[in-house]
């Protein structure tokens, strides 16, 4: 019987650099690593940003090629879909009928779009986007059509329409919240995005639904809103969050709670499996409940952690600080901590030049910072509240007062 | 082809013959090269593609925008005013065609 080893399901941002991790102290023990897409793995920040506005083609960014993989030893297996796992046997069965055996399972099965049970999303025109296939098929609509519709005013949708908007298109985006990105960011950010990319063009619907799409042969004409209005569109794109992976874990018994629930250790709730990335739920010490995290810190940072203990290595407990970022045409959005419902917010540098930062407090602590066109705050900010070092809202909003040098005061004191 | 040679901390030196248009992160980070992470993909938000590019090539490397300057600034090894430049932003091609760069001893 051959050895049995690490199989990785899932081969986006956390399942690669769980395999990448892994390798990096333990040359010897066997990786499969599976994906359900075709070709080699790929970054996914870039389809809604610079593959939509760049004037030439461009290629999608590798996580690594085959070749790479081959060549350290992971036996890369794509396209390729788990069917069952059995956390008794510690087996998982693949598509071709093969049978695998693990010594550890992680779970990196990510997420898919939340699809939009609205009437006519079947209709021809209609777009989501998570995949290359999808941002190669959206980036031809942006070549070919003049006004499109984007349902949701998240950061992709946001971002999808900011590259279409570059493109000369007509664009309205529409939100049942009252404010784009509401689920991540404060009022004051918030209400910052919406007055510049309405000054830029995008027209906004918010605090309205969709009713339905209208079509014509069987190809979306127009958006009609919860509150009658009709938008005409050459095409829609839908972009209202995503749901996590989590049926295979289900079916295999595992605990499951608005993703794959897992301990500090990112272990599930069946020995030797593990979940990292989009699909997994976890403890933080930021948050009062469990949490799951959309985002690639989260992604590459716990399987990197994950990585290091399969390897061997006593790592203790996952903490990361969460960071983000969302580049919205010329808004550079970046994100440092978790922000829930802040209740002092204070401003630094310059909203009129587009070039400042919300620090987020709540009961005096700073529970995050976001920053918009200004990198050196935000760096600043992932050091400030990943060392716990405490700041109050006057020296946040005091130019003069050097957030670099202090945050840097966090290295020796730690 | 374009070429690549990344010089490990160690001595060892890497080649890579890389597409044009192909830049020092993704080349290293696609064909699995030790010591350049490139987490975000190129997006000027990590910081963690650090390289310090050998001499002879300087003058032949594009300008630093003002986001590169600022994530220089947040390297995880010393920055070398000089040498140190982000891999994501070092395209290969027509105007740089050979490139030596050094690895730096951390990026995390």
């Amino acid at each position: 019987m051959t050895q049995r080893g690490v199989v990785i399901v899932g081969a986006g941002q956390a399942g690669v650099q769980c395999a990448v991790s892994i390798r990096e102290t333990n040359a010897a023990i066997p990786i499969v690593l599976i994906s359900d897409e075709a070709g080699d793995p790929y970054h996914r920040p870039q389809l809604s940003k610079e593959f939509m506005t760049a004037t030439e083609n461009i290629a999608p960014l590798e996580l690594r090629t085959r070749a790479a993989l081959s060549e350290h030893g992971v036996d890369f297996r794509a396209p390729c879909a788990v069917t069952s796992i059995n956390t008794q046997r510690q087996t998982v069965d693949i598509d071709s009928g093969v049978r695998l055996e693990y010594s550890d399972l992680v779970l990196a099965t990510g997420s898919r779009n939340r699809s939009a049970s609205i009437p006519g999303v079947e209709l021809d025109g209609v777009y989501s986007l998570r995949t290359l296939p999808e941002a190669s098929a959206i980036r031809g609509a942006l070549s070919r059509a003049a006004r499109l519709v984007v349902v949701g005013a998240g950061f992709i949708g946001l971002e999808l329409a900011s590259a279409a908007r570059a493109r000369g298109l007509t664009v309205t985006v529409i939100d049942i919240a009252e404010r784009p990105m509401a689920r991540m960011l404060s009022e004051q950010m918030s209400q910052f995005y919406l007055d510049a990319h309405t000054a830029d063009g995008i027209a906004f619907r918010l605090g309205d639904g969709v009713d339905r799409f209208e079509g014509r042969n069987g190809r979306v004409c127009g958006v009609v809103t919860s509150s009658g209005e009709l938008l005409a569109a050459d095409f829609v794109i839908v972009a209202v969050g995503i749901h996590p992976n989590v049926e295979l874990a289900q079916e295999a018994g595992l605990a499951v709670d608005n993703g794959i629930v897992v301990d500090g250790s990112l272990r599930t709730s069946a020995s030797s499996v593990w979940a990292i990335g989009d699909c997994a739920s976890v403890p933080h010490p930021l948050a009062k409940n469990r949490i799951r995290l959309e985002s690639v810190q989260n992604a590459a940072d716990q399987a990197e952690h994950l990585g290091h203990r399969l390897s061997g290595a006593d790592v203790g407990n996952y903490h990361a600080l969460p960071w983000f970022w969302s580049f919205q045409g010329a808004l550079r959005l970046q994100i440092a901590g978790l922000i829930h419902d802040p209740d002092e917010v204070v401003i630094r540098g310059d909203p009129q030049r587009r070039r400042f930062s919300a620090f987020c407090f709540r009961n005096e602590q700073l529970q995050g910072v976001e920053s918009l066109n200004t990198t050196p705050d935000h760096m600043a900010a992932r050091r400030i509240l990943a060392h716990e070092l405490a700041l109050t809202p006057a020296q946040a909003a005091d130019l003069d007062f050097d957030l670099k040098t202090y945050s840097r005061t966090a290295g020796s004191a730690a | 082809m374009p070429q690549i040679f990344y010089h490990q901390q160690d001595g060892h030196v890497d080649e890579v013959e890389v597409a044009r248009g192909a830049t020092v992160m993704q080349s290293a980070v696609s064909n699995g090269i030790d010591g350049i992470v490139g987490v975000c993909g190129g997006q000027m938000m990590c910081a963690t593609c650090h390289v310090y590019v050998h001499e002879e090539y300087l003058d032949q490397l594009p300008a630093i925008s003002e986001e590169e300057e600022e994530m220089l600034e947040e390297t995880a090894a010393p920055r070398d005013l000089r040498r140190s430049r982000l891999g994501c932003q070092l395209i290969l091609g027509k105007k740089l065609p050979e490139l030596h760069v050094d690895i730096p001893e951390t990026q995390l």
